[in-house]
């Protein structure tokens, strides 16, 4: 139980840092020449980069930066992957003949390579950052919504409710969607740590955020060049990137055991004894 | 039986990868974004701009270029680079086999790893071993490659030396990108690996191994391990392109001379046209080895390729 307060504490400080960063007294821009790569002291805990700005106060930054783009990537993907999938599995016909195709297609790439030359060829920036990693993830929770619907659009209560002429929008948001909720919330919250990692990664690669803006994966970057003599550059954001990952992670198994979603993995042929 | 079956696997194959194409096609062609003008800079002249989207082909309406690119293709003709003026398909053959080498030593690392930890964790299940190798399983996917490598070369390269920063020299310089790239494989590949491995340390085989007198280790190597082998070789082909694109970070990271490090150069340096052939390459050798998979699946499970119930 201990590491899922743990865990818990970590994503409420990660979103309260997130939220609250704007109006904190930060100043992750500030330049101060004389402390260049200074490492970590009692006055500045985690010490200063390369142009001699405080590293704490580009941490703050940065974890606003992962927070938001995680947050809007996983919320546009989770939307309109899941209306996709429910529309195509429930229509049936050349439509979802035409989304299963899609969906092939998007699967057959690894996906943060896609992500990687989108954003690559639309330019760094934060919103080209989204648009990248959205195009990417709505596909695993469409296929998860079609799956999950087609299982559920034969039992006997959507009949019933066909029968007594329930419209298909309304069986669709009221029959429908509050039994196939729980495995997508599941998904989602292992989608969060992979949006922050692919956050972090394009940043990384120099394609995310803009300098001076901070993201954990810049700082990384930055950091890397100054490895001998300034450790602390990489490792505090890289704690901070692991910190939130692993806690999403914990969370996100603690989540599909309490809603009891079946893992893909385990699960699959489990036998009568 | 097999034949048709392989026929059908690579038909199906060959029409993904050629959706694949249209894909990477169409959505380097239209997101936002004017390629000639990132190229030249704002500031270029008209006329210029012009004449280099006149080289590019880019004055074509989007279909007739489509044509002109699939015609190509067809010939194993992928372009020329801008940047460097030399023949991609060069390019990429120059670059592959670091790839390959790499990705191979990843892969190998990451079973050497995940076996042992996979089955002490199913063995001693419950105990302090099983929590302690779920536990670096639970970190090894949990820490992203551009930090793992970083802080390799730190440990490994740095303070005790023992191996080179980054590069492509001898086999030292393997290792560090080989263990950076391997961990998330690892670290899957163990948590899957002890559930497989529970499930089939309960079927009646087992039992029936144990009563003629096995020992204990005969049991789970030879009558275990074997029956996981299936689950296995299905998630690797699955990761197998996770770990294609983990290597566009990992080259990074270490200036290791492969596909993936091409891909960032290219991004860096605005070759479209290195950009699109390499995602194609990686996106159809990943649809490859998913090919693959399904063939070795097949070969070890007869099952499968007559459509039995298991």
């Amino acid at each position: 139980m201990m590491h899922i307060r743990i865990s818990l504490g970590v994503i409420l400080l990660w979103a309260l840092v997130a939220l609250l960063a704007p109006v904190l007294p930060l100043s992750p821009n500030t330049i101060d020449l004389p402390q260049i790569l200074v490492s970590g002291n009692p006055d500045e805990w985690l010490g200063y980069d390369d142009l001699g700005r405080p590293v704490f106060d580009r941490l703050l930054t940065g974890a606003r930066t992962s927070f938001l783009v995680a947050v809007a990537v996983v919320g546009i993907s989770l939307i309109v992957g899941s209306l996709l999938g429910t529309v195509g599995a429930y229509a049936g016909g050349w439509l979802d003949l035409v989304l299963v195709r899609v969906m092939d297609v998007f699967l057959a790439f690894p996906g943060i390579l896609l992500a990687i030359a989108l954003a690559g060829v639309m330019g760094p920036g934060i919103d080209n950052v989204v648009i990248a990693l959205s195009v990417v993830s709505w596909v695993g929770y469409a296929r998860l919504a079609r799956a999950q619907v087609l299982s559920m659009k034969e039992r006997d209560h959507v009949h019933a409710a066909v029968a007594i002429g329930a419209a298909p929008l309304h069986i669709v948001a009221r029959h429908l969607l509050p039994l196939i909720s729980a495995p997508l919330i599941v998904e989602a919250s292992f989608g969060l740590a992979s949006v922050v990692i692919g956050e972090a990664g394009l940043s990384f690669l120099g394609l995310g955020v803009q300098p001076p803006a901070a993201s954990w994966g810049s700082m990384i970057r930055d950091g890397a060049r100054y490895m001998l003599v300034a450790p602390h550059m990489v490792i505090a954001p890289g704690l901070a990137l692991m910190a939130v990952v692993l806690s999403v992670n914990v969370l996100g198994d603690r989540l599909r055991d309490w809603l009891d979603v079946k893992s893909p993995v385990k699960g699959e042929g489990e036998k009568t004894p | 039986m097999f034949v048709r079956f392989l026929i059908a696997r690579i038909l199906a194959a060959f029409a993904v990868v050629l959706g694949v194409v249209c894909l990477v096609f169409f959505l380097l062609h239209l997101v936002p974004g004017d390629p000639v003008e990132v190229m030249l800079g704002e500031s270029a002249r008209p006329a210029d701009k012009l004449a280099l989207e006149r080289a590019l082909g880019l004055d074509q309406p989007l279909h007739v270029q489509l044509g002109r690119y699939l015609t190509s293709l067809s010939r194993f003709d992928l372009g020329t680079s801008l940047y460097s003026k030399r023949p991609i398909r060069d390019l990429l053959l120059e670059r592959l086999p670091a790839t390959v080498e790499l990705g191979v030593t990843a892969l190998v690392a990451a079973l050497l790893l995940a076996v042992p930890l996979g089955i002490l964790a199913a063995v001693k299940k419950g105990t302090a071993w099983d929590a302690g190798a779920m536990g670096i399983a639970l970190f090894g996917v949990s820490i992203p490659n551009f930090w793992m490598g970083p802080m390799l070369i730190l440990v490994g390269a740095l303070w005790l030396g023992w191996f080179p920063v980054s590069g492509r020299e001898g086999v030292t310089s393997l290792v560090l990108p080989a263990l950076t790239l391997g961990t998330a494989l690892a670290a899957i590949l163990s948590r899957m690996i002890r559930s497989a491995m529970l499930e089939v340390m309960n079927e009646d085989f087992m039992r029936t191994a144990r009563g003629k007198g096995l020992a204990e280790r005969t049991v789970i190597l030879r009558h275990g391990l074997r029956n996981v082998l299936l689950p296995v070789i299905t998630l690797v082909g699955l990761q197998l392109g996770a770990l294609l694109s983990g290597a566009v970070i990992t080259e990074t990271v270490f200036s290791w001379p492969g596909i993936g490090s091409l891909v960032v150069e290219a991004i860096h340096r605005r070759d479209y046209p290195v950009v699109q052939a390499t995602v194609l390459c990686i996106s159809a050798s990943y649809v490859m080895l998913n090919v693959l998979t399904d063939l070795a699946y097949a070969w070890i499970d007869p099952r499968v390729r007559t459509g039995a119930q298991p």
